[in-house]
């Protein structure tokens, strides 16, 4: 059989259970089997890491020694077929290197896999892989760790586990010190929506690190959202709503500056496809549940639930003006099937506006994005479509914020991010009343 | 004399009276097979109105471009058009065969011609109708693609692109049809060349600074500029 033949028959091993049908190789589930069940496992999606995955897994193997020196803990490296070595720097970090530089000593073995799995960059199939593992091995607490962060410290794990191993809640999002321009997406549509939405304060809804418990795994993988068309695209974000939707026990710890090697501001439709349309797509099922959520309600917070940085940072206003005016008049043809007349007149009111004026009012922009969420649920174009064209007036809300902050504190800022919050909750009957009349 | 006329006229009478005796139960059938078609074909267009109002085919076709073009030109909405014509083809179906049945001589021949040449229509609508829909979801990939990647003039490759795969759809509905194979065949090529070549030479020639700007933007520039938006949308 080949390593990446389905698994058919049923496997019974001591204190293992294996489904009938699983998409884990041969070889990668008898290394599971080796490792038996753990109480803790470390995920960790890698494609050619190689210049910070080394540092990482010492990080890794320095938090696990120094905080949870009596669990069984083993690392799961899902590999998107790294070309520079990434899964042999894994696994060949010595715990010995780690022992002697920290004088810190496990009392049990810590365990080292590394599986690869077809599909490039880390995605929804190392989550799923790293997923399915934390099922088979029954682990009772688990965490994600991003590859790419070059700012890991033993301390997070910590933090991260913690909450799950010894206080049981199921899902520990991270929060971050950050830029006040850093993350505007998630900072004007994601954390604002699915706030206004699900009813929860939960400032990093979309992240690469976090730490679960076994079950929120399990339940997790027999959703419905690894087949679908977007074949698990967002499953970060899924996994969050996820959380939310079955009512599992969730908070939130401070972990320090957040890094950012990827998504430059050329990866904006990329970014959109990974969150803002996995969340309008969740909408449709997850409607018994926000159709019923007036307000919000804040997440226990270990630590600040943010922090911000406020350093000069060099951004092209013109080119993002440009490219939203461009866009709205270009696009008028696709927002006529997406956007109401009035907001598409004012749009293009917008659009006529000089640089120095420029505005994209949080008014309009919460009904811009509400009436997005209302044609795809629709499907009035492709859904795709639909989240392509929200990339222009994303640019068009982004110019807004810089330049309404150019000047402004942590605290003004904080202020207006949580002033477009309540927008997005004072205006939720629009959608409501939008979305019952797609129904 | 007179009896000849009067026996001529009599035996004028009774074949005139034998052939309408003859035609009449056939004539009687046609009648029947026009009212039966009649009502038959209405009951298939009601039908078909409710199918494609369940499947929401008008938001296709809305998608397709199609019904923008019935827009302009004062015509109903796609599921009333495509309910119409089908309504039409059937009872014209049941009106010929029963001319059919009258034995008309020469008629049979063209009728039956229609009956064969009605699967190529009905293929060949539908070739028109996907080809549609192709030709507004890749124009439209195009467009936002060009318009996220801030390429200029985005409608003209838009349009181009709508334009091509048009071109290309009727050429294969007509060579369905039939109807003026080599003539159409003729017809896309030069088309189809007369676009790419006009493309060639207005990017390459008439558009010199365009195009360099363009190869400046994508292949020199662009990471000056990436490197000028300093922020993370994430």
């Amino acid at each position: 059989m080949s390593q990446d033949t389905v698994l058919r028959a049923p496997t019974i091993v001591p204190g293992i259970k294996v489904a009938e049908e699983t998409f884990l190789t041969d070889d990668f589930l008898r290394q599971l089997i080796n490792v038996g069940e753990v109480d803790i496992l470390v995920g960790l999606p890698t494609h050619n890491n190689a210049k910070t995955i080394e540092a990482n897994v010492k990080a890794i193997q320095s938090g696990i020694l120094r905080w949870f020196p009596r669990e069984r803990a083993v690392i799961i490296n899902a590999d998107g077929g790294s070309r520079d070595g990434t899964p042999e720097l894994v696994t060949g970090v010595s715990i010995d290197d780690v022992r002697a530089s920290s004088n810190l000593h496990a009392l049990r073995t810590l365990h080292s896999i590394s599986t690869k799995y077809s599909g490039g960059p880390a995605g929804p199939a190392a989550m799923r892989t790293i997923l399915a593992a934390a099922d088979l091995l029954q682990a009772k607490a688990c965490v994600l760790m991003s590859p790419e962060s070059s700012a890991v410290e033993g301390e997070w794990f910590l933090k991260l586990l913690r909450p799950v191993r010894n206080d049981g809640f199921d899902f520990v999002c991270p929060t971050y010190r950050r830029h006040k321009f850093e993350g505007l997406l998630i900072t004007n549509l994601l954390y604002p929506m699915i706030r206004a939405l699900y009813g929860l304060r939960i400032r990093e809804p979309y992240t690469h690190e976090f730490g679960f418990s076994g079950r929120l795994a399990g339940g997790f993988l027999n959703q419905n959202v690894w087949d679908e068309a977007t074949g698990g695209r967002g499953a970060e974000l899924r996994f969050t709503l996820a959380a939310i939707t079955k009512r599992h026990r969730i908070c939130q710890t401070f972990l320090g500056d957040k890094e950012h090697i990827e998504h430059r501001g050329a990866d904006l439709v990329p970014a959109l496809r990974q969150t803002v349309g996995p969340l309008f797509s969740a909408m449709d099922a997850d409607f018994p549940v926000w159709s019923a959520v007036t307000g919000s309600q804040p997440v226990p917070t270990s630590g600040p639930d943010h922090e911000v940085m406020m350093e000069p940072l060099r951004v092209n206003r013109k080119r993002l003006r440009d490219m939203f005016s461009s866009g709205v008049s270009e696009l008028a043809s696709v927002f006529q099937s997406i956007l109401s007349s009035s907001t598409l007149s004012e749009l293009h009111q917008i659009a006529r506006m000089e640089e120095g004026d420029f505005n994209y009012p949080s008014e309009l922009w919460v009904r811009t994005v509400y009436e997005f969420a209302a044609s795809y649920q629709k499907s009035v174009i492709s859904r795709d479509h639909i989240i392509q064209s929200l990339a222009p007036l994303f640019r068009g809300r982004a110019l807004t914020v810089l330049n309404g902050n150019r000047n402004s504190s942590a605290e003004e800022v904080e202020h207006k991010i949580e002033e477009l919050c309540l927008e997005f909750e004072r205006s939720k009957p629009y959608l409501l009343q939008m979305w019952k009349a797609g129904e | 004399m007179r009896e000849m006329i009067v026996e001529e006229l009599s035996q004028a009478m009774h074949e005139l009276a034998r052939g309408f005796a003859h035609y009449l139960p056939r004539l009687i059938v046609m009648l029947i097979l026009g009212f039966a078609g009649w009502a038959f074909a209405y009951i298939v267009k009601l039908v078909l109105r409710s199918i494609l109002r369940l499947i929401h085919f008008d938001r296709l076709s809305e998608n397709a471009g199609a019904s923008q073009l019935l827009a302009k030109a004062a015509l109903p909405s796609p599921t009333e058009v495509v309910s119409r014509f089908v309504f039409w083809v059937v009872w014209l179906g049941f009106v010929l065969l029963g001319v059919n049945v009258l034995g008309i001589l020469g008629l049979q021949e063209q009728i039956g011609k229609f009956f064969f040449f009605l699967p190529r229509l009905f293929i060949a609508l539908f070739i028109v109708f996907v080809g549609l829909l192709a030709a507004s979801f890749f124009s439209r990939a195009a467009l936002l693609a060009a318009v996220n990647a801030n390429v200029p003039s985005p409608r003209v490759l838009s349009l181009a692109i709508r334009s091509i795969i048009i071109v290309f759809v009727l050429s294969i509905a007509f060579e369905e049809l039939g109807i003026a194979e080599q003539t159409m065949l003729v017809a896309f090529g030069i088309a189809f060349g007369a676009l790419m070549l006009g493309l060639a030479i207005a990017f390459g020639i008439g558009g010199r600074d365009l195009a360099q700007q363009f190869l400046e933007k994508r292949f020199v520039r662009s990471k000056k500029e990436e490197n000028e938006d300093e922020f993370s949308p994430l």
